[in-house]
């Protein structure tokens, strides 16, 4: 029983479902950071994962992840002008947006593939494997027939880490989250800073997308993110909006959703293993984090102050 | 945000609109002669492109067009993404004069039952879905295949195959309908090789689980580790998923619905042992030309392996790998034909029938 909960397989597994979540949720800490709610994640990879599929179809996989990317960013950029410029509440837009991306993506699917839900197939980037880690049998599942964007995506961690503790950029960015008054008095200009934490944080949405149509299953379906997008931001939540915190709460989920979809059939009935992932979730969401600490302006527009 | 208020209030005026017509026109006059026979078409979740349940209905719709070209006019939809409007766009096809109306999967079933109560001129095609108390004269008639029929034949085909003797079924929704192609693969497999190890599982629990290739390609993968080489879905689009894993582990997949060797990709062809045939596209096509010809009938239609409306693909692509025991399943379907095999369709059923082979 243990063994089968902790075998290289099974983390293999865990991993390339932690992955859409890890991205995602990455992406969620820039937009938070700088004090914008980004409910349209959902949306963003919906986006994401059809427009690489459509790229990666047409051009080649490294083209179809550019224009997943892409796509992220647009659905981003909108959100951005409605709630930074026209100070739309955050919430309203994202769940907007999250509507809006479902309607244009089958929109789209229905005009350019003539099907209204899934894409024909795509080819994903060369999968790799690290000859000689893949001689040790326990750790061959792990180093064989991975997708690149896995080690990109950990990466991509460590990145998140630097910017926002040691680059201006990042200080700029968490001041506009934390005190947007103060960054302005200081010069910094807080709604391009919002702007910047919500389109990188579209960018990390479509690529999150784009792993899932062409990295792990080879084509769009309409529904494929499955709910991902939220996952990520309670993921964020969850690790207390650090990009490590937010690693591991991912890793955590993407474990869940792993054990759900094996059967170990013989402690408990197969239906309480398939609802870890949510259960999860909601014991994350409902406050269990005690020491929960948002950037202190999260969630409100900022409007600059006459005189 | 303007752009969505536009499209919301939009919407909204086209309800109304389409409520207004509905009270002006809405019995529709059985069209004779001159006028095309109009013929709507609702898909399930998953929807067309799932080179398989749907796009075979499709293909039955495109070869009626084809073939009666002016007598008729074709129209299909698919619902929302939830699939929480499958009534509202039967209803819509009914109220603008529809003649017949398919439903493509049993998720149609209360939708159909209740609308041909309310549009008795319009005749209803109902695929996978039961309504009882049918008649020749109901404006309803109810296209059922023996999964169980073919699937059997595809899982005595898998357990021939099986180097490991160690084969797989992933379902999608756990539903009955679904449980009749594991049953029927299971018993195949048993039949063939008592000693077989078969795994099952499920995507999920509702309609999005024919839709969700990421959790299909993570089962078909847990399944080859564990030392399946063979693995047979039922899982609507989400079966992609297991293409994918059959090539990533150099494994062998069984299609279903259509004869999907002919629409994965071309890396994914060789690893494609055959697909069980649930020919709905026969259904939907047989049904119009009854429609055309004026000999429709409501009912209930059983398309199994003695009418050809279920059995296991052989093509250009798999013809070599299946030569070796086209043989052997071809006389174990003559022997289902006969009823000297009756194939369980669920898990009750299958446990006796295994009993049953032990002796």
């Amino acid at each position: 029983m243990l063994n089968e909960l902790f075998s290289p397989d099974m983390m293999a597994s865990a991993i390339r479902l932690t992955i859409p979540i890890l991205l995602a949720a990455l992406g969620a800490i820039y937009s938070e950071r700088s004090g914008v709610v980004n409910i349209g994640l959902e949306g963003m990879m919906v986006v994401g994962a059809f427009w690489a599929a459509w790229g990666s179809f047409n051009y080649g996989p490294v083209v179809g992840i550019l224009f997943g990317i892409t796509a992220g960013m647009v659905l981003a950029s909108i959100h951005a002008l409605v709630t930074v410029t026209f100070k739309v509440n955050q919430i309203v837009s994202g769940v907007a947006l999250n509507v809006l991306a479902a309607g244009i993506s089958r929109f789209s699917s229905l005009s350019i593939f003539g099907m209204a839900t899934t894409s024909p197939h795509v080819s994903g980037l060369p999968k790799m494997t690290i000859k000689p880690l893949a001689e040790i049998s326990w750790l061959k599942p792990l180093v064989t027939e991975f997708s690149i964007l896995i080690p990109i995506s950990f990466i991509l961690v460590g990145v998140t880490v630097w910017v926002l503790k040691y680059t201006t950029f990042g200080l700029r960015l968490r001041a506009a989250g934390e005190n947007p008054e103060a960054a302005d008095t200081l010069g910094i200009n807080v709604f391009k800073m919002r702007y910047a934490g919500i389109i990188i944080s579209g960018a990390f949405a479509g690529l999150a997308g784009a792993y899932l149509s062409i990295e792990h299953t080879g084509m769009y379906v309409e529904g494929m993110t499955q709910g991902k997008g939220y996952i990520a931001l309670a993921a964020m939540i969850f690790g207390n909006w650090s990009a490590i915190g937010a690693m591991f709460a991912a890793l955590l989920f993407g474990f869940a959703e792993a054990i759900s979809l094996r059967r170990i059939t013989t402690l408990v009935p197969y239906q309480f293993i398939k609802i870890i992932p949510y259960l999860l979730t909601i014991i994350v969401v409902s406050g269990f984090v005690k020491k929960s600490d948002p950037p202190a302006k999260v969630g409100t527009n900022y409007e600059r102050g006459e005189g | 945000m303007l752009a969505l208020v536009l499209v919301l209030s939009l919407t909204l005026l086209a309800g109304c609109g389409s409520k207004d017509d509905a009270k002006q026109d809405a019995p529709a006059p059985a069209p004779t002669g001159e006028e095309p026979l109009k013929i709507g078409l609702v898909f399930d979740v998953g929807g067309r492109g799932d080179l398989s349940f749907n796009d075979m209905a499709y293909a039955g719709l495109e070869r009626a067009k084809l073939e009666y070209g002016d007598k008729i006019e074709i129209e299909y939809l698919e619902p929302a993404g939830s699939g929480d409007n499958r009534e509202e766009l039967m209803r819509l096809l009914a109220q603008q004069g529809y003649d017949l109306i398919f439903g493509v999967g049993f998720m149609f079933t209360e939708h159909i039952d209740k609308l041909s109560k309310e549009f008795p001129d319009v005749k209803f095609g109902l695929i996978d879905g039961y309504i009882p108390d049918l008649t020749a004269d109901s404006n309803v008639v109810s296209l059922l295949f023996t999964e169980h029929e073919g699937s059997f034949l595809v899982g005595a085909a898998a357990a021939l195959k099986s180097e490991n003797n160690s084969i797989g079924f992933i379902g999608g929704m756990q539903i009955p309908l679904i449980q009749k192609f594991e049953a029927g693969y299971m018993a195949g497999a048993y039949y063939v090789n008592p000693d077989i190890k078969i795994q099952s599982d499920y995507i999920g629990t509702t309609g999005d689980a024919f839709r969700d290739p990421v959790k299909g390609r993570e089962l078909a993968l847990s399944q080859y580790q564990r030392g399946a080489d063979i693995i047979y879905h039922a899982a609507g689009a989400s079966g992609t998923g297991l293409f994918e894993a059959a090539v990533q582990t150099g494994n062998l997949a069984i299609g279903v619905d259509a004869d999907q060797s002919l629409t994965v990709s071309e890396a994914q062809r060789s690893h494609v042992l055959t697909s069980m045939m649930k020919r709905v596209d026969v259904a939907v096509y047989n049904t119009i030309v009854d429609l055309v010809e004026g000999n429709f009938e409501g009912g209930y239609h059983m398309f199994g392996l003695a009418e050809e409306g279920v059995g296991y693909a052989v093509n250009d692509f798999n013809r070599e790998m299946m030569a070796d025991i086209v043989d052997e399943l071809e006389v174990i379907k003559g022997k289902i034909i006969d009823g000297e095999i009756v194939v369980p369709v669920d898990m009750e059923d299958l446990a006796e029938f295994k009993a049953s082979l032990g002796n």
